[in-house]
């Protein structure tokens, strides 16, 4: 084994440091949900799942949850199917205005969030519509559907262009080119680009918060507990809400290694 | 919600898209069928809002519909009732978290090329998956953290016998809730940037008996560049739309531009305001999105692999 130099080892320390603060916050989250008293105070005198018990009586807290699922739910298959053909845009074809569009792609999100979302609210508000957690869904399509354009774009620079004509030389349309071949070849970015989709709207806060209307998604409510008073039920649905985002990634990794494999 | 699904590309529209063989003389070429629900989307999600926001900006104070005559008030307004302030506020701030981050990510961004590639698959999925967790929640845990009686505090007091206090509700707070929370968007375009970066040029260099540094300023931050220039675009521009780190960490000692925005919305009652606020950062964050991006060649950038 080869010996590492000084600043080799202070860069990897860095690494690890950065690493572990990064998952701080969550652990004080954690450690919240679990004490029994009203307000948090640390050593924890007495430990408790009685708050979870709480939120999970609470039908605010279901009602949120529910939101919250829907809304992943419609957000990840929508902006997926969208941005598929936003990526084959983005990387596979040479069109006329492609320079463009690649820029306009980017705009939202190199965008403040907070002002999207009071942005779309201010729209929606013109044209009358009611908003309600479908308005949200389109805020949020409108920040995801870009990123996941870029997640399946990298897998479409990635493949080999030539199999296309290949197919379509030997008679296949456009259809069945895109469907026997374009398809599987993107399938790994689609997917990735699927659970960023799914993971990035259970998560988001400002665009929900603008444009949702009555509905309550879970990052709302936490919001207006945390404005209006503290309660443990905050820290208690704020890791469960981290637990299940958790779950999500690692069983969707594991789908993930498991079809590479298979490949 | 019956209007709703008009203004939203049918995702079946976008399957069948590709499918349709126009007779017509004129054929759309096939990436301009694909790009085309996107368009709509964005056209219909990004720049028809935007527009509105900039028309709103000048009507009358606290009028609630486009009818009545343009003005320029709420721009005096801005000034007349210091809520520049504001907005002078969030641009130190979002400098700030930029160049912090740059110095914390590039020596991460670094290691993280040197491991092996499944350490650095781990490394990623641990970086990325924060990004998952509302950021409130994750502010909420610093506040957990950070306060009186909190974690560090209660833990020290308990061992040390020494107390902290709280370290929250101050200006510090509110940039490391911020760098906190937009270290990935830097680091990751810099690891792409970093991907650039043939190794054998800065072992040629090392050969040839270049410092450190000279590895460093010659070789590797040239090369990177296009991906720092993104990853520091990235968060000066969303951080200008920072909302919840003043609230939580900070506890209101600074007001940004985004909850003057907010509150100019909801108790103020006074759109036009808010939108004339918003138009200001809209134009400062395209301004700098505009020059930034221009000058990059994102398809040799993502193609290169």
């Amino acid at each position: 084994m080869a010996r590492r130099s000084l600043p080799d080892r202070l860069r990897s320390a860095w690494l690890w440091i950065v690493v572990t603060i990064l998952y701080l916050p969550l652990v004080a989250v954690g450690l919240a949900s679990l004490s029994e008293s009203r307000f948090f105070i640390f050593p924890i005198r007495k430990y408790s799942l009685k708050w979870y018990e709480e939120s999970f009586s609470s039908l605010q807290i279901r009602d949120a949850l529910w939101t919250s699922v829907a809304l992943a739910a419609a957000v990840g298959v929508i902006a997926t199917v969208l941005a598929v053909f936003g990526a084959l845009a983005y990387a596979r074809h040479d069109w006329t205005g492609k320079g463009w569009y690649q820029q306009i792609v980017l705009a939202p999100i190199f965008f403040p969030q907070s002002v999207l979302g009071l942005a779309l609210q201010l729209w929606f508000n013109t044209l009358g519509l009611d908003m309600t957690w479908h308005a949200s869904v389109f805020a949020h399509l409108v920040w995801i559907a870009p990123i996941v354009t870029m997640v399946i774009a990298i897998q479409a620079y990635g493949y080999d262009a030539s199999v296309e004509e290949a197919a379509r030389d030997l008679g296949a349309t456009r259809w069945m080119v895109f469907k026997d071949v374009t398809f599987p070849l993107l399938w790994p970015g689609v997917f990735s680009g699927l659970l960023f989709a799914v993971l990035l709207s259970w998560g988001n806060f400002p665009l929900s918060y603008f444009t949702s209307g009555a509905d309550v998604t879970a990052p709302e409510w936490l919001y207006g507990k945390m404005i209006g008073g503290y309660t443990p039920m905050v820290p208690a649905l704020g890791f469960l809400s981290v637990v299940a985002g958790g779950l999500v990634l690692a069983i969707g990794m594991a789908i993930q290694a498991r079809l590479s494999r298979r490949a | 919600m019956t209007d709703l699904s008009e203004t939203m590309p049918p995702p079946s529209a976008a399957s069948a898209a590709p499918a349709a063989e126009p007779r017509a003389p004129w054929r759309p070429s096939t990436g301009l069928l694909c790009a085309l629900p996107m368009l709509l989307l964005l056209g219909l999600g990004f720049l028809a809002p935007l527009l509105i926001v900039a028309v709103y900006s000048f009507m009358p104070r606290g009028t609630f519909s486009l009818t009545g005559a343009p003005t320029f008030e709420n721009y005096v307004d801005i000034v007349a009732q210091n809520f520049h302030i504001s907005f002078l506020w969030s641009i130190w701030l979002a400098l700030l978290t930029t160049v912090i981050l740059m110095a914390v990510c590039w020596p991460l961004a670094v290691s993280i090329k040197r491991v092996s590639p499944s350490k650095a698959l781990l490394l990623t999925v641990l970086i990325v998956a924060p990004l998952f967790v509302a950021e409130n929640i994750r502010l909420q845990g610093w506040s957990l953290f950070l306060d009186r009686a909190g974690l560090l505090d209660g833990a020290l007091r308990s061992t040390v016998g020494l107390s902290t206090g709280s370290l929250t509700a101050n200006v510090p707070a509110v940039v490391f809730g911020m760098a906190y929370i937009y270290l990935p968007f830097m680091l990751f375009p810099m690891m792409l940037g970093l991907s650039n970066v043939p190794p054998a040029a800065v072992e040629a260099a090392q050969d040839l008996g270049a410092s450190r540094w000279q590895q460093f300023r010659d070789i590797e931050l040239p090369l990177a560049a296009p991906g720092l220039v993104i990853g520091a675009l990235l968060v000066f521009v969303i951080s200008l739309g920072a909302f919840s780190e003043s609230k939580f960490l900070g506890k209101g000692v600074i007001v940004t531009v985004s909850e003057d925005i907010e509150s100019a919305f909801t108790f103020g009652q006074n759109w036009p305001r808010g939108s004339a606020l918003s138009v200001l950062v809209i134009v400062l964050a395209g301004a700098a999105a505009f020059v930034g991006l221009r000058r990059l060649d994102l398809d040799s950038m993502l193609g290169r692999k």
